[in-house]
């Protein structure tokens, strides 16, 4: 896994269907599903590997530098 | 970063009905990235697709869309480009739609060579009409048309679109979305009969019925199950039984059917004067 500079976020949480996939490919220990959503529980473990984002049905996640978090 | 898809998306149509864990929305979002990556032109661009879960796609994308009858995607297409050879024309469908109703007129499309670029979403199943059995659900795979297990045989899609005539074949899966990115750009850059076979998973209606768990397992069975080539052949007859090759399969220069229809129209006015 290449670090990069950018970390997740959930860009667009109404889309979320809490299918698990992003927790799956992740590589560290960053989200969590919530009630109805995906929840980011630790940033900062979040390394910008993108995976969660390339994986995403629903395009819920994106990896995005840290001045626009 | 990611390519930015937001621009290839209609936002008022979102978000999509496909279930939760639906791996069509992957394969979607990295079809949109390789067209990102291959510099394409959007508003020269129309997708053109069919009945069925993947046929909902054209709904989504804010290209010049079609979306028309059941295993049809392929006639209308064909049109299009005959029409006006300059767009780029894709179709999304899906193996239900394209492999079995649509399977005639992939074949003959493939024979052509016409500069159409065919993306057909495997699910294994008619996910949409609850799981009936499609040419690509496995032998032995349980449907709600053969409880008991099917006994037919299913397509290798990729080795049938080239002894058809496909001049660029390959398979991704949506387990494995750089790949499948790597292979739409390449796809798209390609003039001829592009044709991919994206795999997705149907924890649903598939996934469910055969006991394959959720979405999250049967990704997992993708990344066993579905190998690069290069590893592919590396392997031995017997460890191959139960592993499917992935990438850019084969790929060829031939000349495209428009091109040749316009030196047709060229050799016919010429004989008129």
């Amino acid at each position: 896994m290449v670090a990069k500079k950018g970390r997740v976020k959930v860009a667009r949480p109404d889309w979320c269907k809490t299918c698990g996939i992003c927790i799956e490919v992740c590589p560290v220990e960053v989200l969590e599903l919530g009630k109805d959503r995906i929840q980011i529980i630790y940033l900062e473990n979040c390394v910008g590997c993108e995976n969660c984002e390339l994986s995403c049905p629903d395009f819920v996640l994106k990896v995005v530098n840290e001045d626009e978090e | 970063m990611a390519e930015d898809i937001d621009r290839y998306l209609r936002q008022d149509k979102l978000p999509h009905i496909w279930c939760p864990g639906c791996g069509h929305g992957t394969i979607m979002a990295n079809m949109l990235r390789g067209f990102a990556r291959s510099g394409l032109d959007q508003d020269k661009t129309v997708v053109v697709s069919g009945i069925g879960c993947s046929g909902r796609a054209s709904g989504y994308l804010d290209f010049d869309t079609l979306h028309v009858t059941h295993g049809r995607a392929l006639t209308f297409a064909t049109g299009i480009k005959m029409a006006n050879p300059e767009l780029t024309v894709v179709v999304v469908t899906g193996d239900g739609d394209g492999a079995a109703i649509g399977g005639n007129h992939l074949i003959h499309a493939c024979r052509r060579n016409i500069d159409i670029k065919v993306v057909l979403f495997n699910n294994s199943i008619y996910g949409m009409t609850a799981g009936q059995f499609s040419p690509m659900t496995p032998t032995g795979a349980t449907a709600t048309t053969a409880p008991y297990g099917n006994i037919d045989q299913n397509f290798d899609l990729c080795e049938l679109t080239r002894s058809a005539g496909a001049t660029f074949v390959a398979r991704g899966a949506a387990q494995h979305p750089r790949q499948l990115i790597k292979i739409f750009q390449e796809g798209f850059a390609h003039r001829g009969l592009t044709f991919i076979e994206a795999i997705t998973q149907c924890p649903v209606n598939y996934g469910r019925r055969n006991k394959l768990g959720g979405a999250r397992d049967m990704l997992n069975w993708q990344k066993e199950h579905i190998i690069n080539q290069k590893k592919y052949e590396s392997l031995s007859a017997e460890e191959r039984q139960d592993k499917t090759p992935s990438g850019i399969l084969y790929q060829d220069e031939r000349e495209e059917y428009t091109e040749k229809y316009e030196k047709i129209i060229a050799t016919a006015r010429g004989s008129e004067n």
